[in-house]
């Protein structure tokens, strides 16, 4: 029998990589008696819907602003960049 | 370290940058800056917590996006096709970075998950109660909200940065898990264990800091 600290593992593991069948097997009969790993495992989903919210451009959270001397920076080499290309 | 090398491929393989949007219309790399510059460092310092690495990665994404201009074929928004180019700047820094600075014990090594279950007695590797899974209330009501957002970017901060890092590849990107291990150069073990490590330290950090606060009355 597995316990939570291995089906914890498996759970993981199975969003990443196809488990091996008996793997498989021993965390789903632990899933249907263990209602915190069955928690767990939705849980875990769950992060990885909320990764792709963050992730996306549509995340509208703007926690950091580029300095101003960094934007002025990059502004410079856009500009030189261009130039450069229109000698050529 | 320097970006500079990021430039080249030591494969010499093809570009890999996406096609640019559709629209016809003129290239504009200053208005790409203004619109887009703030929510690209955001993404790129929450990856790579430097903020002078992340401004150069910035700066680079917007020099490619010049170069790429001239081929515009996609169908993607500008944005999102300035977020592709970021992306493949940020798998380069990975793969530089990799061989630069191997990964220490403490940091892809021994799983967060310790002090979850019991150690020993008759519930030996079981949860203990005070820490196992809770209820959360309509996860998914959260998804849409800033605030949450927030709070979920803060709980990423929290986590060593390779082991970030390693998550925010697999789970943002969608990258498998293959490339993953190509990039950081680890072994599959390696990222199964800093995966798992990444998730247990998550989700807690969830449950204690948005859920467990925010409990609607019902």
């Amino acid at each position: 029998m597995l316990n939570c600290r291995q089906v914890t593992r498996l759970v993981s593991q199975s969003m990443d990589a196809k488990l091996r069948w008996y793997q498989r097997l021993g965390m789903r009969i632990h899933l249907l008696y263990c209602v915190w790993c069955r928690r767990y495992a939705a849980q875990l989903r769950f992060l990885r819907r909320a990764s792709h919210h963050l992730g996306e451009e549509q995340a509208d959270a703007v926690p950091q602003r580029l300095p101003p001397e960094a934007k002025q920076r990059i502004r410079e080499r856009i500009q030189e960049s261009m130039r450069d290309a229109h000698q050529e | 370290m320097s970006l500079d090398h990021i430039q080249v491929k030591p494969s010499g393989e093809p570009e890999r940058n996406p096609p640019g949007p559709e629209k016809k219309g003129k290239v504009e790399p200053e208005r790409w800056l203004d619109q887009h510059g703030d929510v690209l460092f955001s993404f790129a310092l929450l990856r790579v917590r430097d903020r002078a690495t992340a401004q150069d990665l910035v700066q680079e994404t917007f020099l490619a996006a010049l170069k790429a201009a001239g081929n515009f074929a996609g169908r993607s928004t500008e944005r999102a096709w300035l977020f592709g180019i970021l992306r493949n700047k940020l798998a380069d820094y990975y793969r530089l970075q990799s061989r630069e600075i191997a990964l220490t014990e403490s940091e892809s090594g021994s799983p967060e998950e310790e002090g979850f279950f019991h150690a020993g007695g008759p519930g030996k590797d079981g949860w203990i109660t005070r820490l196992a899974p809770q209820r959360w209330e309509a996860p998914d009501e959260s998804l849409v909200s800033k605030e949450f957002q927030g709070a979920f970017q803060e709980c990423v901060s929290g986590l060593p940065e390779k082991v970030a890092q390693v998550f925010l590849r697999r789970e943002i990107d969608g990258v498998t898990s293959e490339e993953i291990c190509k990039e950081f150069a680890i072994s599959p073990n390696n990222l199964w264990v800093m995966l798992h490590r990444a998730r247990m330290a998550l989700r807690r950090c969830l449950e204690v800091n948005w859920f467990g606060r925010k409990r609607p009355e019902k």
